[in-house]
């Protein structure tokens, strides 16, 4: 049934159709939406047997998902930024152990600074993790993806992490096509662990591993991941056979066929790239958008082939490894070794900041000029206040609310976005 | 694609009115997509929010910066924040007043433009008539649909019928009703010429009660 429908409730309603039998959470924007729809839907009855654990923080969210998914049960929870790092050690635990749990990620910074606004950095911190990691690039994706990670998840008894951008998708309202409950029972049959906390045939889940076995657990888990580059697109196959929408599940191309130039990005500002792209093709700009869904496991193969008839390729990145720069440039980089194709990156959409098309077209007209890292939009002004006041003296004080004090109130929608 | 921005301040529901708006459209067969300008929500605090709306499915995330209209839910942010910013030339506003156009010291602002695309509805009022409660939200969409035309007035009623039951919903209508017969009666049928029907600065609607 197509719907004009928040992105939240819209997910709510896809986690409902896969019937999870626990879920547990904690609220924090921009997830909460997300969570109180769920509840709702647990407490009207709607949903059965399924238990709605309200648990006292994430850390606890994501241990009573372990418990529940290491019972046998189908476990789902949902979180964002802080949230996302206070359930960290538990995070590692539900991989190491082979818990096929569900979790969306409602992508927002971490701070300090505290910003509530959405970029990569949370989710991108559990990169290495153990998690399977899928970037939604709109609200009908964010849907699709959540019944498929399920299916994922329990095919290779891995945890996912769906990841929204929080707000751009969390909070918008579009046109969703829903799934009916017959065709997700259809396509997701009950959840068959392949390890269960059982009294009747008792196991421990857990145990010490020393150095004679360690590494093989954990050579055994990346193999496991290895496997998933062939099960999620078999996975997206099936779903769009039931359902009309056929996506490849590991990447998506857009106008890659002639591309000298292709921008790779993750999540929701794969869309408005793609009318940049249509913008700039118009004037024979040959450029193309590869989108990655599948972050972890990483698909080298599938992103080697996208780009090798490439010139050059820009990483745009909602994410920043201080110190270093692009995290997903470095991936791209790794796919494409030994080829002759330059690959930049390009810093974007931190903390909420507006990613304008407008931008982005000026950023791959401008391609060559590029440095090998950029940061897009970035306010090069308040930067040099801020220098200049490091240098005027020792006792400049912190940098935040200084930088606050230059550019007025927080967050105000007006002040960043507007056409320069 | 038409874009419009809602203006307002927090607690008056402007983040709803972006997400009925694209209901309706919705409901008349269109794409459409709306969202909040996403700042920490605080009662009183000016809020933005966006809907496109587009015959073919829209893609684009990035906020919206040249709009094609503007719903201002209250005259105290005209003078506050830069509410005309980007506005296309040609562009609407619809503005929650009591007060006819030439009476809210924006003549500045709004030099240049058409009279005809610029009206003020006094949705409060008309809520409260309804309502008995301050929601404008649906009386200014009224006044919008029967000033650009994009969705009908029955796009508008369904779009409340999702969010709203019983009197609240039945008082929502009749206010949409009231501002959108108004606004049509001086608009006339459709969007393009017929814009000229309404003359420069002429009141809209009838003010004699308008401190009532």
């Amino acid at each position: 049934m197509r719907k004009q429908i928040e992105g939240s409730a819209a997910v709510a309603q896809a986690v409902a159709l896969a019937r999870p039998e626990v879920i547990c959470a904690y609220p924090i924007s921009p997830q909460t939406h997300i969570v109180e729809a769920l509840s709702a839907i647990v407490k009207s009855g709607d949903l059965q047997p399924c238990e709605f654990v309200n648990v006292e923080s994430e850390f606890a969210a994501m241990s009573v998902a372990i418990g529940a998914s290491a019972a046998g049960a189908r476990a789902y929870t949902a979180t964002a930024s802080q949230g996302l790092l206070f359930m960290v050690e538990a995070v590692y635990n539900a991989s190491g152990l082979g818990l096929p749990i569900v979790m969306t990620v409602a992508n927002r910074a971490i701070g300090a600074p505290i910003n509530i606004w959405n970029d990569h950095s949370d989710s991108m911190s559990q990169r290495d993790s153990g998690w399977i990691q899928l970037y939604a690039e709109d609200n009908q994706e964010a849907v699709d993806l959540h019944i498929q990670a399920f299916k994922l998840a329990e095919t290779v008894s891995l945890p996912v992490m769906v990841c929204m951008d929080g707000f751009i998708l969390t909070h918008a309202v579009e046109e969703v096509e829903m799934p009916d409950q017959a065709t997700v029972d259809a396509f997701l049959p009950a959840f068959e662990p392949r390890q269960v906390l059982d009294p009747a045939e008792p196991v421990s889940i857990g145990a010490m591993v020393g150095p004679e076995a360690f590494m093989e657990v954990r050579y055994l888990a990346h193999r496991r991941q290895m496997e998933a580059l062939e099960v999620i697109p078999a996975i997206a196959a099936e779903y769009g056979a039931v359902t009309g929408r056929v996506r490849d599940g590991l990447i998506s191309r857009y106008r890659l066929d002639d591309a000298e130039i292709v921008v790779v990005a993750l999540g929701s500002v794969i869309g408005t790239l793609q009318d940049t792209v249509d913008a700039l093709r118009e004037q024979g700009v040959l450029v193309g958008v590869l989108g990655i869904t599948s972050f972890r496991p990483f698909p080298l193969e599938s992103v080697r082939d996208a780009l090798a008839g490439a010139r050059s390729v820009v990483v745009l990145e909602k994410a920043l490894a201080v110190g270093i720069g692009g995290i997903v440039a470095n991936n791209v980089r790794t796919a494409v070794a030994g080829l002759a194709i330059d690959v930049r990156t390009v810093i974007a959409g931190l903390g909420g900041r507006p990613i304008l098309g407008e931008s982005l077209a000026e950023m791959i007209r401008g391609v060559d000029d590029l440095d090998e890292l950029t940061f897009l939009d970035l306010r090069t002004e308040l930067v040099e206040r801020e220098l200049q006041r490091n240098r005027a003296t020792r006792r400049s004080g912190p940098t935040a609310e200084n930088l606050l004090r230059d550019v007025g109130a927080v967050g105000d929608p007006l002040s960043v976005r507007m056409p320069r | 694609m038409f874009q419009t921005r809602f203006h307002g301040r927090g607690g008056q529901g402007v983040v709803t009115a972006a997400e009925l708006l694209s209901v309706a459209a919705f409901r008349a067969g269109r794409h459409a997509q709306a969202f909040p300008s996403f700042g920490s929500e605080r009662t009183g605090a000016p809020v933005v929010s966006y809907c496109r709306i587009d015959d073919r499915p829209i893609r684009s995330r990035e906020p919206v910066v040249v709009p094609d209209a503007l719903i201002i839910q209250d005259t105290t942010l005209l003078q506050q924040t830069d509410v005309f910013a980007g506005l296309a030339d040609d562009g609407y506003i619809v503005i929650n007043s009591t007060r006819d156009v030439p009476e809210l010291g924006i003549g500045e602002m709004l030099a240049g433009r058409d009279p005809a695309r610029v009206i003020t509805v006094p949705a409060t009022r008309i809520a409260m008539q309804h309502l008995g409660r301050p929601l404008p939200n649906l009386v200014l969409l009224g006044a919008f649909a029967a000033l650009t035309g994009l969705v009908g007035l029955v796009d508008v009623q369904a779009a409340a019928g999702e969010r709203f039951q019983g009197a609240v919903l039945e008082g929502n209508c009749a206010a949409a009703r009231q501002a959108y017969d108004v606004v049509k009666a001086h608009v006339g049928e459709g969007v393009g010429d017929a814009m000229a029907a309404v003359s420069a600065g002429a009141p809209v609607f009838d003010r004699k009660d308008a401190d009532a």
